[in-house]
């Protein structure tokens, strides 16, 4: 059965989840007062720089991990302190982590065998699941022979075989190279909407989890940060760190004038003002920064919303960056489609007008 | 381009020459270490027996009927000889239960150590090797301090009101089994330990991850990872074990004898260097043959795997 919709059912629910390793005054805390509901059928990525604290929750998902506080339920039972091979939930490991000692097709069979399947559909599960990631003419071979990629497919078809409620990947893609990075993206992505299973999926690329994700929890030093879309997290990120870890942004600091309707004034240092879009918790008036991100401003003839200097033109093939010093001294980067062959007439030296696009500034928490 | 050729060929022939030149010092070793005096004990096997030890100088095959057959002193027929079978057997039994006694209690420790964090495994490598720095005999003769009558065991055993008489465990196979696990437990940890430590636990993980319960993991994928240092661990307890010599005589008392006692007999009070000469080569191809069964076993399930 297909069921590819993703439903307002929570498959993962994750509630005020602290780890700390060691005790006392010592105590690291990895992970501190997490709370993410993770919906059935949904490609949910953790995304956030190496050391933020994903695997660790992952980890408490799959049960090699107990939390120091908190719970997690999977489809609304309590999972916390249920050990790894109780849980209805399978990993695809940051390294795989396949048995050596096994061919492709044992490893496959290796879930579906412990949990007592018949031998008959053990053996036709693992050639579904063989040919679901393409490998049923390696089912002979050994793992150690085989290339990342194919070591890739392996692990995805073994934790896959036993249709888990959910499937855990831990920076699954990093360790390829950038073509079968981009190839085994869409592959997962297919194996999500075929096999209906909700993914839970880890990356550092900001782009991965762009590209690949329903929805996105940004996390830094151990703290979830933002959940969102990837239209939300790119568009309305919520503080300073998620704006500047997705995507190139442009940071700005004014004074801002109250805030009326979602929008506000901000008065920068070389006086002009800009309108931007300001949650009603924002400070109602002082210093607070705003973002514009460099493809949502351009050059303009006439007055635009800011002046500045070109101090360096970057041609990057699909697009040009032009490098500006604002006439208050700030650095901004705009970013220009080349649209057509002859290319922008703008040169380094120039003063020019920069107009921001309509809702594109965004005021966030610093 | 003949001249070129001519040229690599006798820098190829300078290199060959140099380089048995540099093997040498390895050559010699083996020859002197290994197969020379192996040939010495072959050669022995087949002269007859000085009067006062030692050998003549001439062929005689007795030595290697006597390991088999016996000759009866009045009317001079051969019949197997059964005290001979019968030391064979025991010392291969005992050997045997000695490797799988310490593989029983090897192995729990050998995991116990890889799963120490890593400052600590050091720490318990240690300890481990700390009896090889203690002489065996005195090893041995502690063990004996310990089972015999008067010993801590004993004493303590009727101290406890377990049991009324001293267990006479002293001079009999189990003394010798209890010496020989204890001295050779050692050579079975360390292989073990040095293949679980190399060992990726995160194989464990996926192994719970997809449904394994603790003794599953252990069956399917811990032994299975483990096998290379638990054949190591057991060729290494294995064939010192049937060669056995303190253990045996020390805890065994002397009526309890292994190969190792009854050569030693021959080349003492029994004045027959040939007859042991014979019965070392005997033992060496027994050993031989277990190991190749054993290895050979042990490689052909694994083809049946791939
Ligand atoms: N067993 C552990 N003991 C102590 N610290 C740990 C342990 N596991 C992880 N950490 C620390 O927790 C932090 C988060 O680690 P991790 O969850 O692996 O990060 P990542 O986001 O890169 O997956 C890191 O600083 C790491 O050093
Ligand atoms: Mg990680």
């Amino acid at each position: 059965m297909k069921n590819t919709t993703i439903s307002d059912d929570c498959a993962v629910d994750i509630r005020a989840v602290r780890k700390a390793y060691g005790a006392g005054e010592s105590a690291f805390v990895a992970l501190d007062n997490a709370t993410v509901s993770v919906r059935e059928n949904e490609f949910f990525t953790l995304l956030g720089p190496s050391g933020c604290g994903k695997t660790t929750l992952l980890r408490m998902i799959a049960g090699f991990d107990y939390p120091t506080s908190g719970e997690i339920l999977l489809n609304g039972s309590d999972i916390t302190s249920l050990p790894p091979f109780q849980r209805p939930v399978n990993t695809v490991f940051q390294n795989y982590a396949l048995f050596p000692h096994m061919t492709v097709a044992e490893n496959v069979a290796f879930g579906l065998e412990a949990l007592g399947k018949p031998r008959t559909e053990v053996k036709a599960r693992v050639a579904e699941m063989l040919r679901l990631v393409q490998l049923e003419h390696l089912a002979g071979r050994r793992t150690n022979q085989m290339s990342g990629g194919q070591q890739q497919r392996v692990a995805l078809a073994r934790a896959l075989a036993p249709q888990p409620k959910v499937l855990l990947l831990d920076e699954p893609l990093s360790a390829l190279d950038y073509k079968l990075r981009k190839e085994m993206q869409s592959e997962l992505k297919r194996l999500q909407y075929e096999t209906g299973i909700t993914f839970i999926f880890v990356t550092h690329d900001q782009e991965e989890a762009l590209t690949m994700s329903d929805r996105i929890a940004v996390m830094s030093a151990g703290r979830i940060l933002q959940i969102g879309t990837p239209r939300e997290i790119y568009n309305r990120p919520a503080d300073r760190f998620v704006a500047s870890f997705i995507g190139e942004t442009n940071f700005l600091t004014g004074a801002l004038h109250g805030v009326a309707n979602g929008k506000a004034k901000i008065t920068l240092k070389s006086g002009q003002s800009v309108v931007v879009n300001a949650a009603s918790d924002a400070p109602a008036s002082g210093d607070v920064t705003f973002i514009v991100r460099p493809e949502h401003a351009s050059v303009v003839e006439g007055s635009g919303d800011l002046r500045g200097i070109v101090e360096k033109v970057v041609y990057f093939g699909t697009d040009t960056h032009l490098h500006l010093r604002l006439s208050g001294g700030e650095a901004f980067t705009v970013r220009q489609q080349n649209g057509s062959v002859s290319g922008s007439a703008v040169e380094a030296g120039q003063a020019v007008a920069v107009a921001i696009a309509e809702g594109a500034a965004q005021v966030v928490r610093a | 381009m003949t001249s070129a050729n001519d040229l690599t060929t006798k820098l190829e022939a300078v290199d060959a020459r140099r380089r048995w030149l540099l093997a040498s010092p390895a050559l010699l070793t083996i020859f002197l270490a290994a197969i020379g005096p192996l040939f010495i004990v072959l050669a022995y096997s087949f002269l007859t027996p000085g009067d006062y030890g030692d050998v003549k100088w001439q062929f005689s095959p007795d030595a290697w009927i006597g390991v088999f057959f016996e000759r009866d002193i009045f009317d001079d027929t051969l019949s197997l000889a059964t005290a001979h079978v019968d030391i064979f057997w025991r010392s291969v039994k005992l050997a045997l239960i000695t490797t799988v006694a310490t593989l029983f209690f090897g192995f729990p420790t050998a995991y116990f150590m890889a799963t120490r964090n890593e400052r600590s495994r050091d720490l318990w490598q240690f300890l481990i090797t700390i009896p090889f720095w203690t002489n065996l005999l005195i090893r041995t003769l502690a063990i004996l301090q310990i089972i015999r009558n008067e010993g801590i065991l004993n004493t303590a055993l009727i101290k406890l009101g377990m049991i009324q008489e001293p267990i006479q465990i002293l001079f009999t196979d189990t003394a010798i089994l209890i010496g020989m696990v204890y001295v050779y437990l050692p050579l079975m940890v360390l292989p073990i330990y040095a293949s679980l430590e190399r060992l990726d636990f995160r194989l464990v993980e996926a192994g719970y991850d997809l449904y394994a319960t603790r003794w599953r993991v252990l069956r399917k994928i811990i032994l299975p990872l483990a096998k290379p240092g638990i054949i190591a661990g057991s060729i290494l307890v294995f064939i010192p074990a049937i060669g056995a010599f303190v253990s045996p005589s020390v805890l065994g008392g002397g009526k309890n004898m292994m190969f190792s006692n009854l050569i030693e007999l021959q080349f003492g009070q029994g004045r027959n260097w040939p007859l042991g000469s014979a019965l070392s080569i005997t033992v060496m191809i027994i050993v031989m043959a277990a190991l190749l069964v054993y290895v050979r076993n042990n490689s052909a399930k694994d083809e049946r795997h791939a």
